[in-house]
């Protein structure tokens, strides 16, 4: 393992390294190595049930709340392996924040939604979280919209505002690269499209990937695109890489362009 | 014969309303038989008198202070021990010999017939520990009757409350300590609150474990030490013995006021302090 020790390339954040990973004995993921460029959207896209949501898990480790679930290989953040010995769990989740499938707003007002991680790291001056909750809804463009109701149930929004309130969250702890797991499919085009420029946006600052079914989404919004694929033995795969106008220009190979041309998935 | 499923769905449709129905209407029904009979009885010096010729005359305010005082001492400990029991089932392990053995002494514990522990509480706290009939020894009596109740409502509670809230918390960095305080415990309040509430009630209601544990005395109780006697066993004894029929309704009448005066309050509280925003 001299990774550890290499200097990495300077565009590189994120990056795996033979990663498999097994949920006791259905091997999950299998062999995946890829660099992950910061400051850019990558794409992870494949068939249903090929492992994409486990592959993004990885990056925070969410995998790790599952029992028998187990990770092998490398998995380097700037550089250091996340899945270290001494590696800190909170701290890597704090800079690899993550937006999921439905807007999961809790049950409390906008604003304690809002605070919830910046609570969790100990931040307690009122002061300083109110100047936090404003900031991360300026990023995602919401603060016009709730700045007078932000002590109303955060239920009460729009879904569409609700899931850019999730991302608000996230940010509010001030990550370095987000995870979305299909973080658009419940919402209607016109919300789809605010959140798409609201990532094109976020990618000038933070490193993000996303996992979508969408393949317009993927080639409207993405730098990168992962083509997750299963084999013969169920597992998944890393089946093709690269940037994503080569891949919809010019598909490696003809499975790749099934996929991405709605042949199959 | 074959019926037609249009008027079967009629038919069992209406079995069900009826059955709802009259369930209601028993209930009701006797509510408002003890009302009637009792609330003409409470007055002023009902409520604030002690019990005076046995109960013939006076009111029940000693009664009614046992009531709080030994259920205040049943709740203050059942509660810690219960839900910190529940998140420990739900939270801090999978299922494995311990969680097995917790569960099975639980549902065991629920199942037997409050007498049991009157005698147990008789036994191991008045004598074994001496604690002689008291407010200390109805409570603990009336803590391990309401242990299981305060356990299983919790658990189910903590159990309900989505997974993604949880992941959501983990995801922003909480620690698992912070996710169960802010993510899981504030979804979880309400329904354990109703278990809380639930035993609660138990214990104010309840006679044949406290009439062995907290004694019948008359008098005003002036520490947990004291003896005393819980408005359901004042009117227990009342009617029993022939002392005063009219007294023991009154006396009823307050039980279901107060057990419904204890819910409206929980609720209220719950609503105003943790529930916001929902
Ligand atoms: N907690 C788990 N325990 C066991 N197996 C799991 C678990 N989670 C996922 N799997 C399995 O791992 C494989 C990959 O699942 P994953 O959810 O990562 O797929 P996905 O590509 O995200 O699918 P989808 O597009 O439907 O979201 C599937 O076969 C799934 O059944
Ligand atoms: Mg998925």
């Amino acid at each position: 393992m001299d990774d550890t020790a290499r200097e990495p390339r300077r565009d590189v954040k994120l990056k795996t390294q033979s990663v498999n990973l097994h949920y006791g004995d259905f091997h999950a993921l299998g062999d995946i190595t890829f660099d992950i460029p910061s400051c850019a959207i990558t794409a992870i896209i494949g068939p249903s049930g090929c492992g994409k949501s486990t592959l993004l898990r990885i990056f925070n480790r969410m995998n790790d709340l599952i029992p028998g679930c187990r990770v092998e290989g490398g998995v380097f953040l700037n550089g250091s392996d996340i899945y270290d010995k001494d590696a800190d769990v909170v701290a890597l989740r704090q800079k690899v924040g993550m937006v999921f499938q439905k807007p999961n707003i809790f049950p409390m007002s906008v604003y304690d939604n809002l605070i919830i991680g910046p609570r969790h790291h100990g931040v307690k001056s009122k002061q300083a979280l109110a100047e936090i909750a404003e900031r991360s809804l300026t990023l995602v463009a919401l603060w016009d919209e709730v700045k007078d109701s932000l002590h109303k149930p955060g239920l009460g929004l729009a879904v569409g505002q609700q899931q850019r309130l999730c991302i608000a969250r996230a940010l509010a702890v001030e990550p370095e690269v987000i995870l979305f797991d299909e973080s658009c499919s419940a919402l209607d085009p016109e919300s789809t499209m605010k959140i798409e420029e609201l990532m094109l946006d976020l990618a000038q600052k933070y490193t993000i990937i996303i996992v979508t079914h969408n393949m317009e989404q993927a080639a409207r919004i993405s730098d990168m695109a992962a083509f997750m694929m299963i084999d013969g033995q169920k597992v998944g795969r890393l089946h093709e890489y690269s940037p994503t106008s080569d891949m919809f220009i010019s598909p490696k190979d003809k499975l790749t362009e099934d996929y991405i041309t709605g042949r199959f998935g | 014969m074959k019926i037609n499923p249009r008027v079967s769905e009629k038919i069992a449709k209406g079995l069900i309303w009826s059955a709802a129905l009259s369930v209601l209407a028993v209930l009701v029904g006797i509510i408002i038989f003890i009302l009637a009979k009792g609330l003409p009885i409470i007055n002023w010096s009902f409520l604030t008198e002690i019990p005076r010729n046995m109960g013939r005359s006076g009111g029940v305010a000693s009664p009614i202070v046992g009531t709080l005082f030994v259920a205040a001492v049943a709740v203050v400990l059942a509660v810690p021990f219960g839900i910190g029991t529940a998140f420990y089932l739900a939270e801090y392990t999978r299922e494995n010999a311990v969680t097995r053995i917790i569960r099975f002494s639980a549902e065991s514990l629920a199942g037997i017939p409050s007498i049991v522990y009157g005698l147990f509480g008789f036994i191991f706290f008045v004598i074994y520990l001496d604690l002689g009939w008291s407010v200390l020894s109805g409570g603990l009596t009336l803590a391990f009757m309401i242990l299981p109740t305060v356990i299983r409502t919790s658990e189910e509670a903590i159990r309900a409350v989505p997974d993604t809230y949880r992941e959501v918390s983990f995801s922003l960095g909480g620690t698992k300590w912070q996710t169960i305080r802010k993510a899981v415990f504030p979804s979880a309040i309400q329904g354990i609150t109703n278990g809380v509430i639930l035993g609660l009630g138990r214990c104010v209601a309840e006679t044949a474990a406290v009439i062995l544990t907290a004694g019948t005395a008359l008098r005003m109780p002036a520490s947990i030490f004291s003896p005393t006697r819980t408005m359901a066993i004042h009117f227990f004894i009342l009617a029993r013995e022939g002392i005063s029929m009219d007294n023991a309704y009154g006396t009823a009448a307050l039980l279901i006021i107060l057990i419904f005066f204890i819910n409206v309050v929980a609720n209220a509280l719950v609503n105003r302090f943790v529930a916001k925003g929902r």
